[in-house]
């Protein structure tokens, strides 16, 4: 789950650093009015609260040199969607003068198995164009999760995008609050981009936390309905979330269902190759449920871009027989399939699924070319 | 020969009295898999299916003390406690079905499992099987034959698919290990390759691979430098998905290159590698790469 820039932020705070003085404003609150409360004045920077990267570029960060300023980029940032998302909270934050960025930021290294560090002397906007065209100018870190981050690795790693003396030390302790935040808040991500140097202080202008969704439970004060506003999900996909669905919307007709990524992403590919183009991705996982499948299939037939459906399934931990349940019982609940339907059923206790759909009509494929080649015919 | 897992494996399976601890089992059993105790915490004293349950695994290895491998069926919230367990009751295999375990836990057990010369199968991954010998997950045994024919897969359908196919075709298989689809796993694609190297039986190899991450371009890379010497076929799913949603500049920046389609199919034809364009190719190439 991403947070928002403000909401790491406050994070961040909890562990010391010091971020920029701001203010939060909600659509119709007074700006001015919050400001001041908040001995805040201009020059302030008017920031987009929202969950996609690269609002600056995308016009979500401005500069407000006066009060004027201040309300009528208040009013504009409100109404500009970025990358199709308005904001709900915009901040309004104390404008830094500073001259160099610094990026610092660390995920987990999936083939080392470890986290690593990232950091380079050239922050900012730019900095994937920078990996890209000068990738020797970032340090690259890993940590031992045991141990964690040394002392001297966070000092090492300062000197090397060429920091010296107290902006050193005032890095490194900046370096280990971001650290910290990312392992106890089961951090994918954690950065900030960019780290202002002014004078010998390190300023976090931007801050971003990615919590891995697994981990959800560990953190209960995160968990918040943010399905809208990421900005990531079409208006179907959040309807599936919201029943449990693990779907993915796409351009073409054919709506697909399978079990495992890995198999339904196949069939995807399946599909393609015949001639036809899927219209989603729906993947029931491991272990389905009579109860999931049905939901699955009743989704897909009401999904108005689909013209048909097909749905491969290859039984391991979930059972053939638990998933003919489940068309039978959208069946029966839709009254009639408006949409034809092919499945596939092969693996665990196929014989008795296929039984199970045989008596209500239902011809359940064993091979699955066979399957494509009837779907591609209706 | 197999490789991790053979009909004389002694094992132990940890969840053995939840639902789908119960269910596999008895189909492990069905199989051949030499069960020999279980252990669910409070449950201990109860027999499933015949095998005795402990509350603790140093208990069960106390009673058979020939067991050198579990496998984990445990609820996500306890699972990396019962992979601590496992390898502190000194299993040299542990196989992890659960999924959705919190990425940092999965981070650690492995790390303190690779210390204690532990090899971790997933988490998230439907296990291994030797056909013919002993099954070690939840996958259907019917659909694999026994034969020569290594398969390691990111994937757990379709890793089921492709055995199926090969099966029918009369190409066996030696051992199959579905090595799990979370971000960070116990066992990479070029760590069992390197068991699948030494392995006598095992002629030829299938990698079963994904969009996302670089384990098909080290894979490749490993072929290239001549660290695997036997001809391989590989399957990438995701041909026609939409590339991955973006996490951030340190996701785009490690990353930068590798995870695409198109990028691991160029890395392993590099490495001399045929890539099946369906699963169903695979065992025509496979025949192709023997014959040469
Ligand atoms: N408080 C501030 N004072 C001065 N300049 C600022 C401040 N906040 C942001 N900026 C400037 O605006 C730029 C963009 O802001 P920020 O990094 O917060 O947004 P972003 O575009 O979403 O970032 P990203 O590209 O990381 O997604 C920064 O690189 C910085 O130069
Ligand atoms: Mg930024």
């Amino acid at each position: 789950m991403k947070l928002f820039e403000y909401e790491a932020k406050e994070i961040l705070k909890k562990y010391g650093v010091k971020v920029p003085k701001s203010v939060l404003v909600k659509k119709g609150e007074d700006p001015i009015e919050k400001m001041k409360q908040a001995g805040l004045e201009p020059p302030v920077v008017v920031k987009s609260q929202v969950l996609v990267a690269g609002r600056g570029k995308a016009g979500g960060i401005k500069m407000a040199k006066t009060w004027d300023d201040v309300k009528r980029l208040v009013d504009e940032l409100f109404d500009k969607p970025i990358k199709g998302i308005k904001p709900r909270l915009l901040l309004i934050e104390e404008a830094i003068p500073h001259e160099i960025e610094l990026y610092v930021g660390m995920v987990i290294d999936r083939s080392e198995r470890k986290p690593v560090i990232l950091a380079s002397k050239y922050g900012g906007m730019d900095i994937e164009e920078i990996a890209r065209e000068k990738p020797e100018s970032i340090i690259r870190v890993h940590v031992d999760p045991f141990i964690g981050l040394k002392g001297y690795q966070a000092r090492l790693i300062g000197k090397k995008i060429g920091l010296t003396g107290k902006a050193l030390s005032n890095f490194a302790k900046f370096l280990t609050a971001l650290y910290n935040m990312f392992m106890d808040y089961d951090g994918e991500l954690a950065e900030s981009n960019p780290l202002a140097l002014v004078g010998d202080e390190v300023i976090p202008l931007d801050a971003r936390l990615i919590v891995d969704d697994n981990a959800l439970y560990r953190h209960p004060e995160l968990a918040k309905e943010i399905l809208e506003e990421s900005g990531e999900y079409t208006e179907w996909e959040i309807k599936a979330r919201k029943k449990g669905l693990a779907f993915v919307e796409l351009d073409g007709d054919i709506g697909i269902i399978g079990n495992g990524a890995g198999l339904t992403m196949t069939t995807m590919d399946l599909v393609y190759e015949f001639g036809g183009k899927p219209a989603n991705f729906l993947d029931i996982g491991g272990g389905a449920s009579a109860e999931l499948v049905k939901t699955a299939v009743s989704f897909l037939v009401e999904f108005p871009k689909t013209k048909k459906i097909f749905m491969n399934i290859f039984g391991g931990i979930t059972r053939c027989d638990e998933v003919a349940k489940g068309i039978v019982k959208a069946l029966e609940e839709l009254g009639k399939l408006e949409k034809p339907l092919v499945v596939r059923l092969a693996g665990t206790n196929e014989e008795e699924g296929r039984e199970i759909l045989k008596k209500h009509g239902i011809e359940a494929f064993v091979d699955p070319i066979e399957a494509v080649k009837r779907l591609m015919e209706l | 020969m197999a490789i991790l897992l053979d009909e004389k494996t002694k094992v132990i399976v940890q969840g053995i009295t939840g639902r789908e601890g119960s269910f596999h089992t008895k189909l492990m059993l069905d199989y051949g898999t030499k069960i020999v105790a279980g252990v669910t915490p409070g449950k201990g004293g109860q027999e499933v299916h015949g095998v005795p349950v402990y509350d603790t695994m140093e208990e069960a290895v106390k009673e058979h003390p020939d067991a050198i491998a579990s496998i984990i069926f445990v609820p996500a919230r306890f699972a990396a406690d019962a992979v601590y367990e496992a390898v502190d009751a000194g299993m040299k295999l542990v196989v992890v079905i659960t999924e959705h375990i919190p990425v940092h836990e999965s981070l650690k057990f492995i790390n303190y499992a690779k210390q204690k010369g532990t090899t971790v199968i997933g988490p998230n991954c439907p296990g291994l099987i030797s056909p013919g010998k002993a099954k070690l997950g939840i996958m259907p045994g019917h659909v694999f034959k026994e034969g020569p024919i290594g398969i390691i897969s990111r994937s757990g359908t379709l890793t089921y698919e492709i055995g199926y196919a090969l099966s029918k075709q009369g190409m066996g298989q030696s051992t199959v290990i579905g090595i799990g689809g979370d971000p960070v796993i116990g066992t990479s694609f070029t760590e069992a390759m390197e068991l699948f190297e030494k392995d006598p039986e095992t002629e030829a190899l299938v990698l079963v691979g994904e969009i996302g991450g670089d384990m098909e371009e080290r894979a490749a890379q490993m072929i290239k430098e001549g660290r695997f010497t036997k001809p391989v076929v590989a399957f990438i799913a995701g041909r026609t998905a939409p590339p991955g949603k973006r996490m951030g500049h340190a996701g785009a920046i490690i990353m930068m290159g590798t995870g695409t389609y198109q990028g691991k199919v160029k890395a392993l034809e590099e490495a001399g590698v045929k890539v099946a364009k369906t699963p169903f190719e695979i065992p025509e190439l496979l025949r192709q790469a023997l014959k040469k």
